[in-house]
């Protein structure tokens, strides 16, 4: 336990003297409050309009025109800049030699993934908490449920950490973070565009594609229901990117 | 202390260090000499556990590095070829780093990285950030992170590559005392250096063990002789030095030439009677010894004649 969080705290720090983890989170944040803003914005006009009719004001419901689709549109752009985040993991250690110090200190690669992995989560950890403040105007100026809000935030955690994971593992294998980077983005991409060519694909491959994609599984979230398959499905997602860059680090030293 | 019993290591199909055996007992230092690519440092990462044998043991204070890699890491000290130096974090910060890689916590953390600062001579440089310190003081924090935990064995390999003159003299002065509290092997490619601080000599040319042992075990091993070397005017003729009683053989020599005995004992008078005999002027005599570079060369040169 000790060792990983050796591990996660040299990561943590490392993204706080580089400049990567400062812009990625200026970005997301930026990113993040121009998509808030026109939503509130779109809202609002349609509360003036709706006024007129009570009827129509009471179908009115913040959550499910501002979050809702604000947490779809945050997904994607979690999508877009993880694996900028995630691509100087093991890269640089391994360009810059320093993974020999890593790898003959009394400490098992599992340790130095999990604190690798740790230490991205941390950064993605502090990029939600700072979203939470455009929440927080919700609740200053509108009721909205708090249940839907927490499960959108959870499932953006979730969703994020598999990125992470899948980052980590193709940072393993390159020491050229810009690979890396592309790599990562496209089994990124490919893991959402799934459940695209699933709508055309036949009756037995449809559901499975539908399953494998990452953003069938953060339907349900942002409405506040958490189903145990999402869950399930983002946990294992992790777990298999953590599985297979230690596969991929235990093999690599036999070749 | 560290044991190696007939280590192979093959990179697909080309074998990298093929049957190497050899061992180090406590407090000695050890130099592995061989031209580039000869596989030095793939037995010093098989010692550290960076890289796995394909065949054969290597123990470190008694583990075995494949059974028990965590156990025999904590007693290893490594500094790998291009010191692993983190370029953002401070040289305490990083020292500190890799004392709680090791296992260290608290006090015993503290002392140990205050006793590593002291020892390699970075105290004026603590705070400042390791991608701002000149090459020299570099190789010093990858020694610093090395003896961080006070390890049994410590691997260098090349520790004085690339540094001025000074540094390293510096550096060697630093190796030596190490020597009390450590086991040491290092790798180098310059001669002088082993002969000045290593105990012992471990010759590998293309994945193979040349020769093990202490360096004047070495020179009885491959009958490496004294000569003197002699300079005259005007200059004494070649065919008459051979004629001289207990010559074995003569070979010129700049100006001079180096003369070897049949008997080492016999030879010097008869030769000191004829130059005061032939009545020239004696300029210089000198006796030769063989050194390490001699060594080395005679092996690995006869390597390349394809004599084994």
């Amino acid at each position: 336990m000790r060792n990983i969080w050796t591990i996660t705290k040299k990561e943590i720090k490392t993204y706080m003297n580089s400049p990567i983890a400062y812009v990625l989170i200026s970005v997301f944040l930026l990113i993040s409050g121009y998509f808030f803003y026109n939503m509130i914005w779109w809202f609002n006009s349609q509360s003036m309009a709706m006024m007129r009719n009570p009827y129509y004001a009471k179908q009115l419901n913040i959550n499910r025109f501002v979050f809702e689709p604000m947490f779809h549109n945050i997904s994607v752009v979690l999508l877009l800049i993880f694996p900028l985040l995630t691509m100087r993991l093991f890269s640089e250690e391994k360009r810059s030699g320093t993974e020999e110090l890593l790898y003959t200190s009394p400490i098992k690669n599992s340790e130095i993934i999990i604190g690798k992995f740790l230490g991205a989560t941390t950064v993605l950890i502090v990029m939600l908490l700072f979203l939470s403040v455009y929440s927080i105007f919700g609740f200053i100026y509108s009721k909205p449920e708090t249940i839907p809000l927490i499960m959108g935030y959870l499932g953006l955690l979730l969703m994020g950490m598999a990125f992470i994971s899948i980052g980590l593992f193709f940072s393993s294998i390159t020491e050229n973070q810009v690979v890396a980077a592309s790599l990562t983005f496209g089994m990124l991409l490919l893991l959402w565009v799934l459940s695209w060519s699933g709508q055309a694909a036949g009756p037995q491959l449809k559901p499975i594609l539908t399953y494998l994609s990452f953003f069938e599984h953060f339907k349900d979230l942002p409405r506040g229901v958490l189903n145990l398959t999402d869950l399930v499905y983002y946990l294992s997602v992790t777990y298999f990117g953590l599985f297979l860059t230690q596969s991929y680090l235990e093999s690599r030293r036999w070749r | 202390m560290i044991e190696v019993k007939n280590l192979l290591r093959k990179y697909g199909e080309k074998i990298a260090v093929h049957n190497i055996s050899f061992s180090v007992e406590r407090g000695k230092i050890w130099g592995f000499l061989g031209p580039n690519g000869a596989g030095k440092t793939t037995t010093m990462r098989i010692l550290t556990g960076y890289l796995p044998p394909t065949e054969g043991e290597a123990y470190i204070a008694g583990y075995d590095v494949v059974k028990y890699p965590l156990r025999a890491k904590t007693h290893i000290g490594y500094l790998p070829e291009i010191p692993p130096l983190y370029n953002d974090m401070t040289v305490k910060g990083y020292i500190g780093f890799v004392a709680e890689l090791k296992g260290m916590k608290g006090k015993e953390k503290q002392r140990g990285v205050g006793a590593a600062i002291e020892k390699t001579g970075l105290a004026p440089v603590k705070k400042r950030l390791i991608k701002n310190l000149s090459k020299g003081f570099r190789q010093r924090v990858g020694i610093a992170q090395a003896i961080v935990n006070d390890p049994a064995v410590l691997i260098l390999d090349e520790p004085t590559i690339g540094l001025d003159p000074a540094q390293i003299i510096e550096i060697r002065e630093l190796i030596k005392s190490l020597k009390e509290n450590h086991t040491v092997i290092l790798s180098t490619h310059i001669l002088p250096e082993v002969t000045q601080t290593c105990d012992g000599v471990v010759i590998i040319n293309e994945g193979q063990l040349r020769a093990a042992g202490s360096i004047s075990e070495l020179q009885k091993k491959f009958k490496e002789q004294k000569g003197i070397y002699i300079k005259t005017e005007p200059a004494l003729e070649m065919g008459q030095l051979q004629m001289v009683a207990g010559v074995k053989s003569v070979k010129a020599d700049g100006n001079g030439y180096k003369i070897y005995w049949e008997d080492e004992s016999l030879g010097e008078k008869a030769l000191f009677e004829y130059v005061k005999v032939k009545d020239v002027l004696l300029k210089e005599w000198r006796i030769i010894t063989p050194t390490l570079e001699d060594l080395y060369l005679k092996i690995v040169s006869s390597d390349k004649g394809g004599i084994q």
